[in-house]
C-alpha cells in the first residue's frame, strides 16, 4: 500500500482531481459500452415479443 | 489441410452456441482483472519519483490505447477475410468492433489530456503520440460513417472492409510521419509512456490492465455479435426457437 | 502500354476538355482558399512567409479532394462503370488509366498554378523547385487515395461531405511531407531526403492503390 490513510489516497497528493476525473470518464464510457448492447438486445426482443403476440392473435 | 473449421467458424448457428458460452466467461474475466489490476495500479503501485500520483492514470490510458490500435487492425483482418472467404461473421465482427474501438480512442484521448495538464501544464499538446491517435479516431469516424451510409448491408460491410484495409496500410506511414513531424517541431519532450525501464511492481498491474481491457472488449464485442447475429438470421429456424425461447423467458 | 491504357487516356482526355468547368473550378477554389488566409491572419509578410508552406498544402489537398468526388459519377450512371467490370482488360489498368487522366489535366494545373500563389504568399523564388516537385510528386498519391474513396461513395445519393471524412486522414503523411519539404527549403536546409520520401509514397500509391479502387468499384457497381 502506497498511502498511509483513506484521505491521502483520495488526494493523489494534489493530483486527485486529475486521477479520479481520468478514472471517472473512462469508468463511464466502458460502463456505456456494456449497457447500450444489452439495452438494444432488450429492444430488440420486446419487438419480438410483441411481433410473435399479433401473429399469434391473428 | 481440412479447412472445414475454418468455415464451421463462418455459421451462424455455431457462433451464437459457441459465444454463448464464452460470452460469461469473458465478462467475469474482465470484471476480476479490471478490478485487481485497478486497486493494484491506484493504491498499491508505488508512485512515479518524477510526476508523482498523476502517473496512476497510465493503468487505464496505455490498455486502451493499445486496444485501440489493434482493434483497427482486428477491423482489417475481419474486412480480409469478409472479403475473400466471403464469411459473413467477418462483416458483423467488423460492424460491431468499429463502435468500440472508436469509443477506446476517445478514452486514450481523453485520459492523454487529462494527463498532459499535470505533466505538461495543459490539456493538449501536439504530441506525436496523442497527435496519431486523434488521426486513429478520425480513421475510425470514417469507417463508421461509412458503413452508415451505404444501406445495403451486405455492399456496406465490403466497402468498409477496402477501407480499413487501405487504413491498416496507412497507419505506419501516418505514425512514422507523425513522429518524424513531431521530432522536427518540437525539441524532445517529455513522453508520457517511454520511460527508462518500469520497475516490476508498476508494470505488473499495467499487464493485469491490458488483459482484463482485452477480455473486456470480447466481452462487449460478442455482446454486440450475438444480437446481430440474430437480427440476420431472424429468418432462420434456429434463430426463431431462440428469440421465442428468449421471449418467453423474459 | 497496352493500347487500351492509351485509349482509355484519350478517351477521358477528351470527356474532360468538353466539361472545361470541372477542371477550372478545382483551381479557382485553390486560389481562394489561398487569398482567405491574408485576410484571416493579416497581410503581414513575414507571418505568411512562415506559414505558407502549410497553407498552400492544406489548400492543395482540399482542392484535389474537391475535384474527385464526381471522378466516378457519370461513368457510373451512364453504365460504363459496369462494362469496365465485365472487360477483360484488369480493372486496376483502367482504373489507373482514369486516374492519371485527370491528375494530367487537374493535377498538373494544380502543381503550376502554385508558384504563382506561393509568390502572393511571399515565398521566396528560390524555393519553387522544390514546391514544384514536392507537388508533382504528391499530388498523385492525393489523386489516387482520393480515388479510393470516391469508388467507395460513387454509388449514393449523398455523398458530400462523406469524402473528405474518409480520406483527409489518409492524406495527413503527404501533408506532412510535402510542407516539411517546402519548410526545410524555406530554412536553406537540403530537402533531398523528404523528396526522396515522397516519391517512394508515390511509388507505393500507383503500385497499390489501383487494387483498392477496383475493389471499391466493383463493390459499388455490384450493389
Amino acid at each position: 500500500m502506497s498511502f498511509s490513510s483513506f484521505a491521502e489516497f483520495v488526494a493523489m497528493g494534489n493530483h486527485g482531481l486529475y486521477v479520479w476525473s481520468a478514472y471517472g470518464i473512462s469508468l463511464a464510457v466502458l460502463i456505456l459500452n456494456v449497457v447500450g448492447p444489452l439495452l438494444a438486445r432488450r429492444r430488440y426482443l420486446q419487438e419480438e415479443a410483441r411481433r410473435l403476440r399479433r401473429e399469434a392473435s391473428k | 489441410m481440412n479447412w472445414t473449421w475454418f468455415h464451421k467458424l463462418g455459421s451462424p448457428k455455431w457462433f451464437y452456441e459457441v459465444s454463448g458460452r464464452w460470452l460469461p466467461w469473458f465478462a467475469v474475466a474482465a470484471a476480476l482483472l479490471l478490478g485487481v489490476g485497478l486497486v493494484w495500479g491506484l493504491a498499491f503501485a508505488p508512485p512515479d519519483y518524477q510526476q508523482g500520483n498523476s502517473f496512476r492514470i497510465i493503468y487505464i490510458h496505455v490498455p486502451v490505447a493499445f486496444l485501440a490500435q489493434s482493434c483497427y487492425v482486428l477491423l482489417a483482418v475481419a474486412g480480409l477475410v469478409g472479403l475473400v472467404w466471403r464469411i459473413k461473421l467477418a462483416d458483423v465482427a467488423l460492424q460491431c468492433a468499429a463502435p468500440i474501438g472508436a469509443w477506446m480512442t476517445f478514452i486514450a484521448l481523453v485520459t492523454g489530456a487529462i494527463w498532459g495538464k499535470p505533466t505538461w501544464g495543459t490539456w493538449w499538446v501536439w504530441d506525436a503520440r496523442l497527435t496519431s491517435m486523434l488521426i486513429l479516431l478520425f480513421l475510425y469516424f470514417g469507417i463508421i460513417a461509412l458503413g452508415q451510409a451505404i444501406a445495403n448491408r451486405d455492399s456496406a460491410a465490403k466497402a468498409c472492409a477496402v477501407l480499413a484495409i487501405v487504413g491498416v496500410v496507412n497507419i505506419p506511414i501516418i505514425k512514422y510521419s507523425v513522429e518524424w513531424w513531431n521530432s522536427l517541431h518540437q525539441p524532445a519532450t517529455f513522453t508520457l509512456t517511454e520511460k527508462p525501464a518500469m520497475p516490476m511492481e508498476m508494470w505488473l498491474p499495467m499487464l493485469v490492465m491490458v488483459l482484463g481491457i482485452y477480455c473486456f472488449f470480447a466481452a462487449v464485442l460478442l455482446l454486440r455479435m450475438r444480437l446481430e447475429v440474430l437480427r440476420r438470421e431472424a429468418r432462420s429456424s434456429w434463430a426463431k426457437s431462440e428469440i421465442k425461447a428468449l421471449v418467453g423467458a423474459a | 502500354m497496352s493500347p487500351v491504357f492509351a485509349l482509355l487516356l484519350a478517351r477521358e482526355s477528351r470527356l474532360l476538355f468538353r466539361r472545361p468547368a470541372e477542371l477550372v473550378n478545382p483551381l479557382v477554389f485553390f486560389a481562394i482558399v489561398i487569398a482567405l488566409f491574408p485576410l484571416a491572419v493579416g497581410p503581414e509578410s513575414q507571418l505568411l512567409q512562415t506559414l505558407s508552406p502549410g497553407l498552400i498544402w492544406v489548400a492543395a489537398l482540399l482542392a484535389v479532394l474537391l475535384s474527385l468526388d464526381g471522378l466516378f459519377r457519370s461513368d457510373f450512371e451512364d453504365g460504363s462503370l459496369e462494362q469496365w467490370v465485365v472487360a477483360p482488360q484488369p480493372l486496376p489498368l483502367l482504373v489507373l488509366a482514369k486516374v492519371l487522366a485527370h491528375w494530367l489535366f487537374s493535377g498538373l494545373a494544380l502543381v503550376l498554378l502554385a508558384p504563382l500563389l506561393a509568390l502572393m504568399l511571399g515565398l521566396p523564388a528560390r524555393c519553387l523547385p522544390v514546391l514544384l516537385l514536392s507537388l508533382l510528386l504528391g499530388t498523385p498519391v492525393l489523386s489516387l487515395l482520393g480515388a479510393v474513396g470516391a469508388a467507395l461513395i460513387v454509388g449514393l445519393k449523398r455523398g458530400g461531405l462523406l469524402l473528405p471524412l474518409l480520406i483527409l486522414p489518409l492524406y495527413i503523411p503527404v501533408l506532412i511531407l510535402g510542407s516539411g519539404v517546402l519548410q526545410a527549403a524555406l530554412q536553406g536546409l537540403p530537402a533531398t531526403g523528404h523528396l526522396l520520401w515522397l516519391a517512394s509514397l508515390a511509388v507505393l500509391a500507383v503500385t497499390l492503390l489501383p487494387f483498392a479502387i477496383a475493389a471499391g468499384l466493383t463493390i459499388s457497381v455490384g450493389e
